[in-house]
């Protein structure tokens, strides 16, 4: 880099000028804002390098990472030679696509293998990796200033995403209690809104809803102008992955819960109240009058592209998913529209249950330090902006990224209401489901007894009983009940 | 003589006794035998535990347990049911259909070789892939299959995303798959059978019915036995193409023996109900085998004593 450009760059990074000074400054000596974005993230590389911070204690030390197919991942390894010419280490990594991706961690882990240092994970997998001695509490590093460098700035992760991937172990145990062990560090989160096709609403003069039976009016108002199309999109498929984004975010925000925990730590089934009932009478209501004729095989892939096709009106499913659809070659770009979403008429905000994807480390690896080096520097405040900045690092999990003034205006510009939807929904936004072992099975178990509700084989409120007593029965045969 | 022959010296191998050869010749097959006995005996071990990997602490032998459970699990006895419909479905249809598929194909011309090369065409495909394909074909917005149903009255047609209809939808996926395997069994057999009785039948004028009945089915029934066996045993074990297509959904409707176990094993981490239904799997496959084989064999004893 020129001399010049380097002291505008670092100026810029120091807090010196302003943004608007940096592109003035880079733009009288030719340099284009693409380029400009990438001088930034070397020379915030460079100072993160200079905070003093021994980065090189583990040159020369090569670590594995298993990845999911993922934009997250293309912002990391993106970014990667940066990680790699600051430390001297090198990274190797597998990359696999989703269908197959967390069979590929569950036979990694379960056999022991020492091929991986660390993997991307979903919070709720760490139910089952951390108990089953997987997988690492990460707090002996992030408390450890010797290792952590003093930049790394723990206190700007979003609380609410942060304390869903700290649990302490026990069945029903609150996440992100003082005696939780911080079993990964999210790379970024997914809440669960309403994506909507503006194009549709407009031309049809319907309103964007603002509660669940709003949302019932809505989606069976646009069916009828969709010609063929459908409503509204949301998963049904038969897996857990059906509940936690829209039903469970609806369902939460009537108060609503998975599990009890009693005094003495039992968990039961809480799904068998009334307003749950209500609840699900609606929901199944929705997608039988207004839902795809295909619903129960849809996962959030149908759902996305069937919004992005222009073949749904609207979906209660990942923002982020309405974030990609609303780009590239997808029939609707550029039409789509975000609005938080509170089910619950009475509701003062939007209580979202959250996805995140984060990265955690292997209790079989060899190179547990030097594996952390990577994981602070992946899920750190740099990489966090170069990704926000200049990659799809949807929606960060740095509230400092979210305050940079860069990121939101790309957001803002290229998908209006963005931005002002997570705003207002983040305070709420968490996971809402029960932190325990049998995760995977109830709520597959729940996804199930939803298919048989919307395909009419049993009444809801029978169908809820059914569901409350299997998982009664499940968690008293694990021990857990 | 050529020098090259006269300087030829006797080899100088690695010499194996007499008595150590057969051990040698044998160590292949015994450890290919390890290779299946060891999977086969630690999954027995799993399947008396109660072991779920995401509660390592709670970990014991529970010997006969899930087995017993299985008694009172309703959801298992959906697995045993869905697992047999499955199986009875698709190998009867798809030998009624390779049965006439190879009768017609029997002749020996140009246009039947071809068309009986085509025909192994699904066959070529992983029944994965050939899922994915179906599953498009049968969208209901797009499908190809959708809009021919459309044109006979059935709109709004759902397929697999239909409990009412999602087993047909699997089982014409399986037929279209693995029908060609039994024709192509079938149409080797076909082939393969002594001509005489046939011409002798013709020379008698008999009814082409009768000789059906009275000669060609009994003399391809080892035939038949052996596309059933075949069949029975994959058929039974499917996953590929449930999974694919509904996983194991709508409800319950297609939770067959295979799909139930991976869900234990890879979503739930249950190690030991896991273990034990495909115990279960292996004891039905086993007994099913058993009986198919002692009677390919009770046949061949026959034929060989009419013989």
């Amino acid at each position: 880099m020129y001399e010049k450009e380097k002291q505008i760059v670092d100026a810029y990074v120091r807090g010196s000028i302003s943004r608007r000074d940096l592109f003035r400054g880079l733009g009288a000596l030719g340099v284009t804002a693409a380029t400009a974005g990438v001088l930034v993230n070397a020379a915030a590389t460079r100072a993160l390098a200079a905070n003093g911070f021994d980065w090189k204690k583990h040159s020369g030390t090569t670590i594995k990472l298993l990845l999911n197919k993922h934009p997250y991942t293309d912002a990391m390894l993106a970014d990667l030679e940066n990680f790699k010419e600051m430390t001297g280490m090198d990274v190797q990594y597998d990359v696999f696509p989703e269908d197959v991706y967390f069979d590929k961690v569950t036979a990694a882990l379960s056999s022991g293998s020492t091929e991986y240092d660390a993997f991307m994970s979903g919070a709720y997998m760490t139910w089952t990796y951390g108990p089953a001695g997987w997988i690492e509490d990460l707090n002996q590093w992030i408390k450890d200033d010797s290792k952590t460098n003093p930049d790394y700035n723990w206190g700007d992760m979003l609380p609410g995403v942060v304390k869903s991937c700290a649990w302490n172990g026990q069945p029903g145990g609150e996440l992100g209690s003082d005696d939780a062990k911080q079993w990964c560090i999210p790379l970024a989160y997914e809440q669960n809104n309403l994506t909507y096709n503006k194009r549709i609403f407009d031309a049809n003069n319907l309103k964007v809803p603002t509660n669940i039976d709003e949302l019932l009016d809505t989606a069976a108002a646009a069916k009828a102008v969709m010609n063929g199309g459908y409503g509204i999109g949301v998963r049904g498929s038969r897996s857990w992955a059906t509940i936690h984004p829209g039903f469970l975010s609806g369902y939460a925000n009537f108060g609503q819960k998975d599990l009890n925990v009693s005094a003495d730590g039992k968990l039961s089934a809480a799904m068998n109240t009334d307003v749950s009932k209500e609840y699900h009478r609606k929901w199944v209501k929705m997608i039988q009058d207004s839902g795809a004729p295909d619903w129960s095989t849809h996962t959030w892939y149908q759902v996305g592209t069937d919004l992005g096709a222009g073949k749904s009106a609207m979906m209660f499913d990942a923002d982020i998913l309405g974030y990609f659809m609303n780009g590239g070659d997808n029939k609707e770009a550029g039409n789509l529209a975000f609005s938080a979403f509170a089910a619950n008429p009475e509701a003062k905000a939007p209580t979202p249950n959250i996805w995140i994807w984060a990265m955690a480390m292997s209790t079989f690896s060899q190179k547990k330090d030097a594996t952390w080096y990577f994981l602070q520097w992946v899920t750190g405040p740099e990489h966090d902006l170069f990704g926000a900045r200049k990659m799809d690092l949807v929606n960060p999990a740095r509230s400092s990224v979210w305050a940079d003034e860069m990121f939101r205006d790309k957001l803002s510009a290229s998908y209006p209401g963005y931005v002002e939807m997570h705003d207002v929904s983040a305070p709420g936004a968490s996971i809402k489901f029960t932190a325990q072992p049998l995760f995977f099975d109830l709520t597959t178990e729940w996804a199930a007894m939803l298919q048989k509700m919307v395909a009419k084989e049993v009444p809801v409120d029978e169908g809820i009983d059914q569901l409350a007593e299997s998982v009664n029965r499940q968690l008293k045969d694990a021990g857990l009940g | 003589m050529s020098d090259a022959t006269m300087n030829q010296k006797p080899r100088r191998g690695f010499r194996v006794s007499r008595g150590a050869l057969p051990y040698l010749l044998s160590l292949p097959a015994l450890l290919t035998c390890i290779g299946i006995l060891v999977p086969f005996f630690t999954a027995v071990a799993y399947s008396l535990q109660r072991y779920r990997l995401s509660q390592p602490w709670a970990r014991k032998w529970n010997w006969g347990e899930n087995y017993l459970n299985f008694l009172s699990d309703p959801a298992f006895w959906n697995t045993l049911k869905v697992s047999l419909t499955y199986a009875f479905l698709t190998v009867g249809i798809e030998l009624l259909l390779g049965l006439g598929i190879a009768l017609l194909l029997q002749k020996r011309t140009r246009f039947n070789n071809f068309v009986s090369i085509m025909l192994l065409m699904p066959l070529m495909t992983a029944p994965a892939l050939a899922s994915l394909m179906w599953k498009l074909m049968t969208n209901p917005g797009f499908g190809i299959l959708s809009y021919f149903a459309s044109l006979i009255g059935l709109h709004d047609f759902r397929w697999a995303s239909d409990p009412s209809t999602a087993m047909l939808t699997v089982v014409l996926v399986d037929i279209w798959v693995y029908t060609p395997f039994i024709m192509i069994l079938l149409l080797a057999g076909l082939r393969s059978l002594p001509q005489q009785p046939f011409e002798a039948a013709a020379l008698d004028g008999v009814p082409r019915l009768f000789v059906f009945w009275r000669i060609t089915l009994p003399m391809l029934t080892p035939f038949l036995l052996t596309a059933t066996l075949f069949r029975v045993i994959e058929s039974i074990q499917q996953f590929d193409i449930i999974y694919a297509m509904t996983q194991g959904g709508p409800g319950d409707k297609l939770t067959v023996f295979q799909v139930e176990a991976y869900l234990n094993f890879f979503q739930s981490t249950n190690v030991g109900r896991s273990a034990a239904l495909l115990m279960i799997l292996w004891a039905i496959t086993y007994i099913l085998s058993n009986i198919f084989i002692k009677n390919w064999l009770r046949l061949r004893e026959r034929q060989r004593g009419e013989a």
